[in-house]
């Protein structure tokens, strides 16, 4: 008869919980720094596109999209109307 | 030198408020002149856990904005002659804390004191930041369940990237603090084990705190662990931890409870 109750026994959950945090954390480190990126990118951006067009600083979106093989970099800018005139004037 | 500590850990409820009393009151007692911060702006609990929140006149915030000066805000502890608290506002707006006025406060703070101790808001939000940005040393809370650990996990990422300290190519020296721990569920292996958390965080261990009903009575009466009952397990563990922070070499242990007379006669296991 198997009576694990009888010896003190569930089973324990400790080992568990250690091997779930060490899977989880090593990717969550691995792709700690990403936002950083994706800040640096999107000042860059904004700033060489502002050299040439007047931009509202936040209506400039950056994003990533992670896939297994190949990932998906993002850029939205919206740009006013107003702007176009101002290119035609300078070009 | 004044040293500049922060006490934080990302989740919530794990007993940071109470770290920061217990350690800013040990390391009082051992005569160094000390002042804990409560950076939790309007959620402020550090005054009600020290006993001072009828105390609270002037807060934090006033003096950033400059409506009170720190003399006038600092509250004196009524036990300890060497310890005070800058209180919180219990306002909500969150952005009347910014990084120049923390700054200088921090300036200011250091020239009077030798411990500056911050208690970090949980989160990873604006308060959190700013409770960290210019610590020498943190402290990291951590109970023994995967969220938490996960969460100082995080924290850790950031005290070594947005500090004042990491920025300008340092390094906060960090101290994980493990408290709720409880050494017969974790000997069954019903929780994660001190050399688990140890081994996930790589960070050095400045010690073990029991789980205890003595750190609810000390918070109903308002008064620091440590002082409410200097020989009970939580304020021995603690006060060995302060003790490490100074430097001092102090074996690690867990302690115990002492168990009662008729606990020792009926054989019970003491809570």
């Amino acid at each position: 008869m198997h009576l694990p109750w009888l010896f003190g026994g569930r089973t324990a959950s400790a080992p568990v919980a250690r091997e779930r945090l060490q899977i989880l954390l090593a990717h969550e480190r691995g792709s700690r720094g990403q936002p950083d990126l994706l800040e640096l990118l999107r000042a860059e951006i904004l700033s060489v596109v502002s050299r040439h067009v007047a931009l509202d600083p936040e209506k400039v979106m950056v994003r990533m999209d992670r896939g297994d093989l190949v990932s998906m970099l993002e850029v939205d800018i919206e740009v006013p109307n107003v702007a176009e005139k101002w290119i035609a004037a300078t070009t | 030198m004044a040293k500049v500590l922060v006490v934080t850990s990302g989740k919530g409820g794990v007993g940071k408020t109470t770290s920061t009393a217990a350690l800013g009151a040990t390391l009082a007692q051992m005569g160094q002149k000390v002042v804990v911060i409560d950076f939790d702006v309007g959620l402020r609990n550090l005054d009600l856990i020290l006993g001072a929140e009828r105390r609270v006149v002037f807060d934090f915030i006033n003096v950033v904005q400059g409506i009170a000066n720190l003399s006038q805000a600092l509250i004196r502890d009524k036990r300890l002659d060497n310890l005070w608290l800058l209180p919180a506002s219990q306002t909500r707006d969150k952005d009347a804390l910014t990084e120049e006025g923390v700054s200088n406060v921090i300036a200011e703070l250091r020239t009077r004191f030798d411990w500056i101790v911050c208690d970090s808001p949980a989160g990873i939000e604006r308060g959190a930041m700013l409770a960290m940005r210019y610590a020498d040393e943190a402290v990291i809370i951590t109970n023994p369940e995967v969220s938490s650990v996960r969460d100082s996990d995080r924290i850790i990422g950031m005290l070594d990237s947005r500090t004042v300290k990491a920025e300008q190519g340092g390094r906060v020296e960090k101290h994980l603090l493990i408290t709720r721990f409880d050494t017969a569920r974790a000997a069954r292996g019903e929780m994660l084990s001190i050399d688990d958390v140890l081994e996930i965080l790589g960070i050095p261990l400045l010690g073990i705190i029991p789980e205890s009903q003595d750190v609810l009575r000390a918070s109903n009466v308002g008064s620091p662990v440590t002082l409410n009952d200097a020989s009970s397990a939580p304020a021995r563990a603690y006060i060995d931890a302060a003790r490490r922070l100074t430097g001092e070499t102090v074996p690690m242990t867990v302690p115990a409870p002492r168990k009662g007379l008729m606990d020792r006669l009926l054989g019970r296991r003491a809570a």
